[in-house]
């Protein structure tokens, strides 16, 4: 299912932070409950990577499998609730112009990277590095680093079990409204993957809005 | 004269290479996975049986498992399913690691002739006997809630599980990575639903796993949380510690794929 605009009120005068992330590049930030961040693939095909950690204690933080579980399917789109760790909805999907988002194939590393594509790939930027180093802001380390959200990524899964990132489907300027139900830090890497079409082999730079809660 | 490759010859040889990767991994390794393994097959010879261990229904169990001994975890009843996580005994901050279990090979589904890798490039567990070949690496384990509202407050769980479990080799929630569950058979269907498939779980299933480097598992015998069975369906289940055969030259798990042989050649590492 896809919608195709959030709520009305949210234009780009209302926004009360905007940012382009630049390709290859981590950011974070805390949001409060009810603000919502909407992530701009401006230039299409290029994966977001993305962890959340409650404010409050990070040791309660986003869980791929809870959140896979409690939806009964495998791929997170318009609606899906964001699950901790322990069972509570971070946050939800409340807009999604793309359609399909995936939480099962996890960030790149430069060790999985020396494994898929061989050891010359192990000195190339990665997801995992953009992760540990935004983390350490926090007092976070590479054993906080769960199974992410991959925003725009394409990771079919057929009945028989073939599993593959696929050409991305993101058009430039599609968007994924990710509202917030918990204070949260929200990670972000810029996939940095040259090796495989997560990113067009192009990573490109993508923008990030927030709005605060709609007053009624 | 140097001739350096322009922006677009990488990016084009770049996706030559994931599509030749792509190809080996879901056309030529599924036809080169060994078969299941039979029942009735692979006895364990007594003299090589370290430990056994019965878990009875919804209980964990935490083992210690070095480089070239292997678990037999076996579900005599055909009715449990065996969450498990682990860590690297030297250097916990190394887990298992189910994504990029699925996304080296290719695979949602493990089976004999596969590998479980950690977050770190290298092969913590090869599969060397398995009878099921239905093991979940997406859906995780019961939690706290799921099991309320399945079995009644208070059943025991998972996530609880694994929370003492970790906490009893100094670990805490911070180190508890999504699980692999054994016997569990989940499939996606064509609209992207998990669906449970109970035809393919039978009394006696096994799975055999041979550590690859020194590792600490805790093992959680509670109910898949899609199994729609009630009340929970766990019962006892065995697990039998043993030192594994040598891995020979032709061992499929680790020449299976260009993928396998590179993560268990940066395995060999550690103890090179």
């Amino acid at each position: 299912m896809i919608a195709d605009s959030g709520s009305s009120s949210m234009s780009a005068s209302t926004a009360i932070y905007v940012h382009d992330i630049p390709a290859e590049r981590p950011w974070s930030y805390a949001l409060k409950k009810g603000q919502t961040l909407r992530i701009i693939d401006s230039e299409g095909q290029q994966a977001v990577d993305a962890l959340l950690y409650c404010l409050a204690d990070p040791a309660e933080r986003y869980s791929a499998q809870d959140t896979l579980r409690t939806q009964g399917s495998a791929y997170v789109e318009l609606g899906t609730r964001l699950i901790s760790n322990k069972g509570r909805v971070m946050a939800r999907i409340t807009a999604d112009s793309c359609g399909r988002h995936d939480t099962s194939a996890g960030c790149c590393s430069c060790e999985s990277n020396a494994v898929r594509f061989g050891e010359a790939t192990k000195y190339q930027h990665a997801c995992r590095e953009n992760f540990i180093l935004e983390l350490s802001r926090y007092g976070l380390s590479k054993r906080d680093i769960v199974a992410n959200l991959n925003f725009f990524m394409n990771v079919p899964i057929d009945p028989n079990g073939n599993f593959a990132v696929v050409d991305g489907i993101s058009a430039p300027g599609n968007y994924v409204d990710v509202s917030m139900e918990l204070d949260v830090i929200f990670v972000i890497s810029n996939c940095p993957q040259v090796n495989n079409p997560c990113n067009g082999f192009n990573p490109t730079p993508i923008r990030v809005m927030i709005w605060d809660e709609p007053k009624l | 004269m140097t001739v350096i490759a322009s922006r677009q010859d990488i990016v084009e040889a770049n996706r030559r290479r994931y599509e030749e990767l792509r190809t080996a991994g879901q056309e030529a390794k599924p036809k080169a996975l060994p078969e299941l393994t039979a029942l009735d097959a692979a006895p364990i010879l007594p003299e090589a049986v370290i430990s056994r261990e019965e878990v009875p229904g919804d209980w964990y169990a935490i083992v210690r498992l070095r480089r070239g001994e292997a678990l037999r975890i076996a579900d005599p009843a055909g009715q449990s399913s065996v969450s498990m996580i682990a860590w690297r005994e030297e250097e916990t901050s190394e887990r298992i690691n189910c994504a990029d279990t699925v996304k080296v090979q290719w695979s949602a589904v493990v089976s004999r002739g596969r590998v479980i890798l950690s977050d770190m490039g290298r092969v913590m567990f090869s599969l060397i006997e398995d009878t099921s070949g239905a093991h979940d690496l997406m859906v995780g384990g019961s939690t706290q809630a799921s099991a309320a509202a399945a079995y009644g407050a208070a059943s025991r769980n998972t996530q609880e599980n694994f929370t003492a479990g970790a906490a009893k080799v100094g670990l805490g929630p911070r180190d508890i990575p999504p699980c692999v569950t054994f016997f569990a058979p989940v499939a996606v269907d064509p609209a992207g639903r998990f669906v449970w498939n109970e035809t393919v779980k039978r009394p006696g299933d096994f799975v055999d796993l041979r550590a690859e480097m020194n590792t600490i598992v805790v093992l959680s015998n509670c109910a898949h949380p899609l199994n729609p069975a009630r009340p929970s369906p766990s019962r006892p289940i065995t697990l039998v510690r043993y030192r594994a055969p040598a891995a020979m030259a032709d061992d499929p798990c680790r020449t299976g794929s260009a993928e396998a042989a590179r993560a268990f050649a940066f395995t060999d590492r550690l103890y090179g």
